[in-house]
Formats: structure tokens, C-alpha cells, sequence
């Protein structure tokens, strides 16, 4: 499903990326791990097509179509979803007109009608439900005075209501108490399936007790330097990456 | 002959279409003086500082232009509210317009200021009102009152609450290119009257057009105005909106202004309070694109204690578009206890963009609250990524964080179909379709 060769990526004229392989296929979960400043967040933005990070070598396929040059909506309407780690606020714009419009921009963009009202608070309802969401919160701006959990969940939310078939999800399980960490690991599960693929970026083993991956990468100067199960996170759990470091050497 | 002069000779034409004697007259007589005096403001008044009219009266007009009689119904009916069933004065290059128009005299006068100048019974009404509140040294006003002749004259007596609002309709059809337009109305809402209006300039088609508008309005007594000013016009036109309020005490006066369209437009719009417990709101929103110009020019003078004025300008300048605000407050030394809060704020979309933003506070009173703020951003980058990245293409993530900035202009529009109306011009003039009211 997502394809990436050999990526190297600039913003600012600082080199984050250095040459990144990673293949995620269709009904797999990948963890992506790594000590701050090692380039996770960056490689979320650079699939996602923000336009401060500049591809300087390498590609980018989805669903076998090189997607180097394609905008950020595009690529949204493509599939591709990021879970951000700080969510924008938006003033004057509530959850539900803005989540209205995503779905009917991308539905436009693929040609279709829009979805109807009905059919809109139906899906609203059901997934605001499996999150746990009020629906007073809906009709509240954007992110604009949410707590850390409430963005996150609002996040996986947008995830559910948008149905991508690649989501990313950029250190989602940061500023969450356990609780909320296990309504949106839950959402992720739920959404999870066979014809979809999920990245998880993450810090810390904790999610991925919940979110259990097929496979687990290691970033460290802007490279993934090691690809294992999930026995890699539960030993950098316990050990740290210096290991990783001194192996790299 | 320069056009200053062509205005001054074709006075003595200009009166021999209009009563002589008339008290009004000597107000027209003194104006054509002042205006004679001072001519066209230039770049050397302070209050023209970043506004030049020298492009436009260095060019020629028609005073009287021809008009076209043809205009129907069809024509102009998208340029008003048409769901409701309102009174309308509609002007067809300064013509009145009975055709067009809706008029009463049953229990308050919405006609024509030509009417009530003519008619005995409201003589004694227009000298007491007629051009008290126009600033002499303001040249334009000057010679808009040297050329009075005709406009709205509405008078709302007692206690009176038209039930929907009253449209100004004033169009320009172009039948002679270049033309110069006066219109002047005179608004009086006696005390605990209750009314909205809505005033309109639009060219019916692109050949030049100048107005240069004087409306006087006179708040009596707990008297409540909503006023709304759609600037939509093409790019051929230019408007001088010349408004003054007078606010006696309870009075309640809120002006919108929304600039999206016309060449270049000046709004210089001032509030006098002549009592207490005052409350004046000033409202604009400015969206401009290529050269477009915007001029607002605000005044509140707080004269009286325990007054509030409000004022929120917002502005998002793409192309080589310039907005300009200066917003004068003035606080005199009987005004206690005033409360004046002015705010500015501006969104550059491209560097060529300009924004000259100038608060301007005179306090003379010891115990008031005024506060004022101005900005000039960008719109937020990090935002239009988080939408572009849900599948919001860029032009429609610019639209709604527009919308989301201008909300709070657009929220006060208490006529649900202007609102409406309103939004969609927004719409048309990002260039988007996003299907939901905010």
C-alpha cells in the first residue's frame, strides 16, 4: 500500500531524512520508534505532503502511484490520513461542519455526491459513540479549548468518520491518562480491518500494549536502522536505543 | 476645465432645477463655497493620508446623466433582499425610481428627500434636521450638500418598529460613461423607534461611476438602528460614503459595513453623541482582491457620560489590494464613564498586500475604559495544513479560516436573510461552494 524508497527530506535547509525504506502492505499495523529528533514526525509530515518538508531524493508510492508531487488534500483524498501530535485550533469552526466538509470535499474529488444530512449524523453518531465523544463537543470550535485527550480522540475521530485506508498516527498516545489511551487505542482497533494499513509513531511501548503491531522500526538519524516484531519495542522499552546506537556503529 | 470648476459652473444649472427658496437652499449655497474654498482632499490631510483621489477628479463626469428607463425588475433584483416584502427606494442613476420602489406615508414616511423638500408638512422637519451633523470642513460633504436634490427621506415617528427592513437601492446603469452621482439621505428615528436598513450602490454595468453619498441619520431618544452597507460594486466604480449619526440618550446605532467589491472606496462614518447611556457599534468587513481600495475612516465622539461605542474592523487583502483604517475616538471631558473598545484586524494573503491600519484615541475624561488593538497577519499555515491534510483543498481551507476570522462581524447581522446573503457574496468571492452555513 505504502511504498517508501530511499527518502531523503529537508525543511529549512536542515537535513531530517536520510535515505528512509519502509513498505507497509494492506491489514498491517507498523510501529514506528525512535528517540527525539530521530525524524518520526517528519516522516508523518512527509507522507502527509506538508509543503515545508522538501523531498530532496527518493519516493513515495500509494497504492503502486508515485505520490511525490500530489498536495496534501490529494493525498488525503487518495486515502491518507495523519493522526497530528498537536492538533490546530480553529476558531469558529465546528467539529461537525469541519469534519462535513472533508468528507464532501474528498467525496467531490472522487466524484461523488455529496452525503446526505441523514446519512452524515448517522455515521457522526455512531463513531462519536465509539469514542466516547458528547455530542455537545461536536458542536464546538475546533480543537479551541479542548483538553490534550479531547484532541486526540477528536483525532481518531476524524480517522473514523474519514475512513482512510492509511492512517498515521503521530504521537497519538502522548499527554493521555490510561483511560483515554484505551478509548483511542480502542478506536484504532475498531477501525482497523484487512483493506486498511495503520503507522503508529510513537515514544513509548504503552500504546503498543493496546495498538499491537505487526512490525516495529527503529528511526535514528533519520534512517530506520532496525525492523523487527514486536519484541523490538518491548526491548527498547527496557534498554533504551543506546544499544542501537553502539550497533550502528 | 478642470472638473473642480465644471462643478462650480454647472451650479447655476443645477438651480434652475430647484427651489430658491427653500431654507434648505443657503445650506447649498455655503457648501458650494466651502467646497469652492477647499476643493478635493489631497494627500496632505491627515485624513487622507493613505487615500488619493487624484485619479479620479482629475478625470471628467457627467453631472446629470441621462437615464435609462428601461431598467426592470429582473434587472436588479438580485441586489436586494426580494424574499421579503419591504419597503424599497430605488434609484436609477439618481433618479428616483417609483416603478421600483415601495413607499409609504401610512404611519411613517419611507420616500424621497426631492418629496419631502417640495411638501410644506415636512419643512419644518428638515430645517430642524437638514445637514446639522455635516461637518463643514469635510470638502466632499460640502459639495455633496451644494448639489442636494434627491435621495432616501426616512422618518420613523414614535414608538414605530417597521416589521422588515428598508433597502436603499441606488443603481448606476451607465447609459453615458463617466458618471458623477450625489445622492443624500436623511434618516430620523423618533424616540423608542425601532429599524433596520439596508443601503446598496451597484453599477448595472462597467462604464464609470463616482458617488459621492451623504447619509445623516438622527437617533432620537432609546431609539434602536441597525444599519447595513453592501459594498459589492464592479471594479468601474467608486464610492464616497460620507455617514453621520447624531445619538440622543438610550439610543442604540449599529452600522456593518461589508467592502468586497467597487475601484476604490472611502467610508468615512462618524458618530456625535448628544447624550447618556449611548450605545454605538461600528462593524466592518473587508475582503479585496486585485487593486481594489478600502478606506474606512471612523469617528466616535463620546461627548456624554456613560456611553459605549464598539468598534471591530476585520480585512483580508489578496492581489495588490489596500485597506486602509483610522479610527478616531474621542472621549470629551464630560464623557465619564465611557467604554470604547476598538479593534482592527488584517490578514495579508500575498506580499503585494497592504494594510495601513492608525488608531487615533483623544481622551479628556478621567475615568473611562477604551481599548484598541490592531494586527496584521498571515493566515495560519499550520491551520490550512490541517485542513488541507482532511482532504480540504487549499482554496477552501482559505475560505473557512476566513470565515472563521470574520465570524464575529458576521454573527451581529440580525436579518437571517441578509446574513445569508452575505455569506454567500463571501462564497463567490473566495471562489468556493461549501454547502453549509458556519
Amino acid at each position: 500500500m505504502l511504498e517508501i524508497n530511499n527518502l531523503h527530506c529537508k525543511i529549512e535547509g536542515r537535513s531530517i531524512l536520510k535515505g528512509v525504506n519502509l513498505k507497509v502492505n494492506k491489514g498491517e499495523i507498523h510501529a514506528i520508534m525512535g528517540p527525539n529528533g530521530s525524524g518520526k514526525s517528519t516522516l508523518a509530515n512527509v507522507i502527509s505532503g506538508h509543503e515545508d518538508y522538501e523531498v530532496t531524493k527518493g519516493n513515495l508510492y500509494f497504492k503502486s502511484n508515485e505520490i511525490n508531487e500530489l498536495s496534501a488534500s490529494e493525498r488525503a483524498h487518495e486515502g491518507i490520513f495523519m493522526s497530528f501530535q498537536y492538533p490546530v485550533e480553529i476558531p469558529e469552526l465546528t467539529v461537525t461542519n469541519f469534519i462535513k466538509t472533508a468528507i464532501n470535499e474528498t467525496r467531490k474529488a472522487k466524484g461523488l455526491d455529496e452525503m446526505s444530512s441523514r446519512e452524515m449524523l448517522k455515521k457522526i453518531r455512531e463513531k462519536s459513540s465509539l469514542l466516547d465523544i458528547d455530542s455537545k463537543f461536536l458542536s464546538r470550535s475546533l480543537n479551541e479549548g479542548f483538553s490534550g485527550g479531547e484532541k486526540k480522540r477528536n483525532e481518531i475521530f476524524q480517522m473514523a468518520m474519514l475512513e482512510p485506508e492509511l492512517a498515521v498516527l503521530d504521537e497519538t498516545d502522548s499527554g493521555l491518562d490510561i483511560d483515554a489511551l484505551k478509548i483511542v487505542a480502542n478506536g484504532v482497533i475498531k477501525y482497523s480491518n484487512d483493506d486498511n494499513a495503520v503507522v503508529v509513531i510513537t515514544h513509548y511501548q504503552r500504546l503498543l500494549d493496546y495498538i499491537v503491531p505487526d512490525f516495529v522500526h527503529v528511526i535514528l538519524d533519520g534512517k530506520v536502522i532496525k525492523s523487527g516484531d514486536k519484541s523490538l519495542a518491548k526491548k527498547i522499552e527496557d534498554q533504551g536505543y543506546d544499544w542501537l546506537k553502539k550497533e550502528k556503529k | 476645465m478642470d472638473f473642480k470648476e465644471k462643478l462650480l459652473d454647472s451650479h447655476l444649472a443645477f438651480e434652475q432645477d430647484v427651489d430658491l427658496l427653500h431654507p434648505i437652499h443657503k445650506y447649498r449655497k455655503e457648501a458650494l463655497k466651502r467646497f469652492e474654498e477647499g476643493g478635493f482632499p489631497s494627500k496632505r490631510d491627515e485624513l487622507w493620508k493613505y487615500t488619493s483621489l487624484a485619479s479620479i477628479t482629475q478625470k471628467d463626469y457627467h453631472l446629470s446623466p441621462t437615464t435609462d428607463s428601461n431598467i426592470e425588475l429582473k434587472d436588479i433584483k438580485k441586489y436586494s433582499l426580494n424574499d421579503i416584502d419591504s419597503f424599497k427606494l430605488v434609484f436609477i442613476d439618481g433618479v428616483f425610481s417609483p416603478f421600483l420602489s415601495k413607499t409609504t406615508h401610512d404611519g411613517m414616511d419611507i420616500c424621497v428627500l426631492s418629496a419631502a423638500i417640495s411638501k410644506s408638512k415636512y419643512k419644518k422637519t428638515i430645517k430642524k434636521y437638514f445637514s446639522k451633523i455635516v461637518p463643514e470642513d469635510d470638502n466632499l460633504s460640502s459639495l455633496n450638500t451644494s448639489y442636494t436634490k434627491e435621495g432616501a427621506y426616512i422618518f420613523i415617528p414614535k414608538g414605530i418598529e417597521p416589521e422588515d427592513p428598508i433597502q436603499i437601492l441606488h443603481f448606476a446603469t451607465g447609459n453615458q460613461n463617466s458618471i458623477w452621482l450625489q445622492p443624500r439621505n436623511l434618516i430620523i428615528t423618533e424616540s423608542n423607534s425601532n429599524v433596520q436598513i439596508i443601503e446598496r450602490h451597484q453599477s448595472l454595468n462597467d462604464h464609470k461611476v463616482v458617488t459621492n453619498s451623504v447619509t445623516e441619520i438622527y437617533a432620537e431618544n432609546n431609539s434602536f438602528i441597525d444599519y447595513y452597507k453592501i459594498q459589492n460594486d464592479l471594479l468601474s466604480s467608486t464610492l464616497i460614503d460620507n455617514t453621520f449619526i447624531s445619538q440622543e440618550k438610550d439610543s442604540n446605532v449599529s452600522v456593518h459595513t461589508f467592502s468586497f467589491g467597487g475601484n476604490l472606496t472611502r467610508n468615512n462614518l462618524r458618530f456625535y453623541h448628544k447624550g447618556s447611556n449611548i450605545s454605538s457599534t461600528l462593524k466592518g468587513l473587508t475582503i479585496l482582491e486585485s487593486k481594489q481600495h478600502v478606506d474606512h475612516n471612523t469617528l466616535v465622539n463620546h461627548a456624554k457620560p456613560n456611553c459605549e461605542s464598539h468598534q471591530d474592523y476585520k480585512g483580508i487583502f489578496s492581489d495588490s489590494s489596500i485597506g486602509v483604517f483610522n479610527g478616531r475616538i474621542i472621549v470629551e471631558k464630560e464623557a465619564q464613564k465611557t467604554n470604547a473598545f476598538q479593534q482592527n484586524n488584517n490578514i495579508l494573503i500575498t506580499d503585494k498586500s497592504k494594510v495601513n491600519t492608525k488608531p487615533q484615541l483623544e481622551i479628556f475624561a478621567d475615568d473611562v475604559k477604551c481599548s484598541h488593538g490592531c494586527t496584521v497577519g498571515q493566515l495560519d499555515k499550520q491551520a490550512l495544513f490541517y485542513l488541507n491534510s482532511r482532504g480540504i483543498p487549499e482554496k477552501e481551507a482559505r475560505a473557512l479560516l476566513t470565515y472563521g476570522f470574520a465570524n464575529n462581524v458576521l454573527e451581529s447581522v440580525k436579518i437571517p436573510n441578509l446574513n445569508k446573503k452575505i455569506k454567500k457574496l463571501i462564497a463567490s468571492k473566495l471562489g468556493v461552494n461549501l454547502g453549509f452555513d458556519l
